[in-house]
């Protein structure tokens, strides 16, 4: 991948993952400069979230390669996860911390002190809108807060590139509105890739659409060129189309 | 090194915002006061040392070590924060390292809770309390011994009461190794593992220690020991991962 040059914050070159037998992400590359928001779609066990794990550097990729900010995200995994903010699947966080505690911890690992710590920490709560929780327990709190800890917690050190696995799953209709508003004001100066199951939000918040399905990449495009693709005009249309194994067809390709 | 502190606050802070730490301290005090002061014959026998304390000592941490050390990593896989610490700027041997420090410290908070016994040997005579320091060092190191197995355990799998049976099973073989029991039995059937077995055992290194004796020997071995068991905790993250 040369085409996009430079800016790219984000690279995947011919990304591969096997586990076993069985070939989870194939050949994947793309890459996504600043003010991309990428939307990662397709089907449950496509390969999304393991092509996440690989740029975050929590699986080593099979054959391929990743680069965050031009750091390998294997060879140099310490300096592509700083430049990085990862919103695990399922917001995985310490359900016996509070907010507070749990952001507080995230920055001291990223290296902030004192006040500057306290600064982040503050700073990412009010992006989030966790300050009405901060002192309770995580796992006291709604599905909706806690999957906003874990943005909280990818935003914090305001990081130039970020890769968010279903940021929005759970979340009631103006918690979404509001991670939208959020994701679009971020836009300009970052390079985003969210996965998502919600096609509208495609239309929503994202430049850039790609549709994976048993590991490959199957479309790739603006929302409007993708919705084309149909005599319907419809994303749903497209997806399901792209994304459902033809019958006897698929496999043997 | 200050991720390392970052991670083991974090960690330490966690047993105490759990029960863990409560019920921890509480049964290794008072199993400890009633294996010292009531099944030994600590007051009948006339000596101010503390040596049925250390005496029991290491049997406790083998009960009760793996219990510290059976979340460390198991409950990380089976919440999935691990997914989160290990895709912060760490490494893994920051990670292993932070985690094995706050475990030990937390054994060493309890052990400093025994100090009432050292108290009541002072008050009832004129032991050595050299070798009570010795004996103390002897047993944090025995406790991080237990604590780098369970947590090696700890990472080969999400269940932690699979992780705590496997840390009991593997630390008592490394404690029942110099045992009158097994090295005569060895001795007589194969008596080139006798000496090994002996020389493996973290018993036979520790009653050094109770005796007063601190030797370059027995500081060896406890770390390769713990450094061995943090090494296979490392692969096991790694295999688990990349599976």
């Amino acid at each position: 991948m040369s085409a996009p040059g430079e800016s790219a914050l984000i690279e995947l070159d011919g990304l591969c993952k096997r586990f076993g037998g069985i070939v989870a992400v194939d050949r994947v590359s793309f890459a996504v400069p600043r003010g991309q928001v990428l939307g990662f779609l397709g089907p449950n066990g496509a390969g999304k979230s393991t092509t996440m794990r690989m740029l975050a550097g929590f699986m080593p990729p099979t054959a391929g390669s990743a680069r965050i900010c031009g750091h390998d995200v294997v060879e140099d995994g310490i300096a592509a996860r700083r430049c990085l903010g990862f919103l695990p699947e399922g917001a995985p966080s310490y359900p016996e911390m509070t907010p507070l505690a749990f952001l507080g911890f995230t920055a001291a690992v990223r290296g902030y002190r004192g006040a500057e710590r306290a600064r982040r920490v503050a700073q990412a709560m009010e992006r989030a809108g966790l300050q009405s929780v901060r002192l309770q327990p995580i796992e006291t709190l709604s599905k909706g807060f806690r999957r906003r800890v874990g943005l909280a917690q990818a935003l914090l050190h305001d990081p130039e590139a970020l890769v968010l696995d279903e940021p929005t799953d759970g979340l009631d209709p103006n918690q979404k509105h509001d991670v939208h508003d959020l994701i679009r004001a971020m836009a300009p100066e970052k390079a985003i890739i969210i996965s998502t199951h919600a096609l509208d939000e495609v239309e929503e918040v994202c430049s850039r659409a790609i549709i994976i399905a048993s590991g490959r990449i199957v479309a790739d495009g603006t929302p409007a060129a993708l919705k084309a693709r149909h005599p319907s005009g419809q994303l749903d249309a497209v997806f399901r189309e792209l994304t459902r194994p033809a019958p006897g067809g698929r496999q043997a390709a | 090194m200050r991720t390392i502190f970052a991670i083991a606050r974090r960690e330490l802070a966690g047993y105490f915002t759990t029960p863990v730490a409560v019920v921890f301290t509480v049964i290794f005090l008072a199993l400890q006061g009633v294996l010292t002061f009531n099944l030994s014959d600590f007051f009948n026998r006339d000596q101010a040392d503390l040596v049925p304390f250390f005496t029991y000592l290491p049997w406790v941490f083998l009960l009760l070590v793996p219990a510290v050390a059976m979340r460390l990593w198991a409950e990380e896989r089976k919440l999935g924060t691990i997914e989160l610490l290990l895709t912060l700027p760490v490494t893994q041997a920051e990670a292993v390292l932070g985690k094995y420090v706050a475990a030990w410290a937390f054994c060493a908070i309890a052990l400093v809770l025994t100090f009432p016994f050292v108290l009541t040997v002072n008050y009832l005579g004129h032991p050595d309390n050299g070798v009570i320091a010795t004996g103390y060092t002897g047993a944090l190191l025995v406790a991080g011994s237990f604590l780098a197995v369970g947590s090696a355990m700890s990472a080969l799998t999400k269940n932690q009461v699979i992780a705590f049976v496997l840390g009991v099973a593997v630390c008592f073989l490394f404690a029942a190794s110099s045992f009158p029991l097994v090295t005569d039995f060895l001795s007589q059937e194969v008596p080139a593992l006798a000496e090994i077995a002996r020389r493996f055992s973290v018993i036979a290194h520790y009653q050094n220690f109770v005796r007063g004796v601190v030797s370059l020997d027995g500081l060896l071995y406890y770390a390769s020991f713990i450094g061995f068991w943090l090494f296979v905790n490392a692969v096991a993250l790694d295999q688990w991962k990349a599976a």
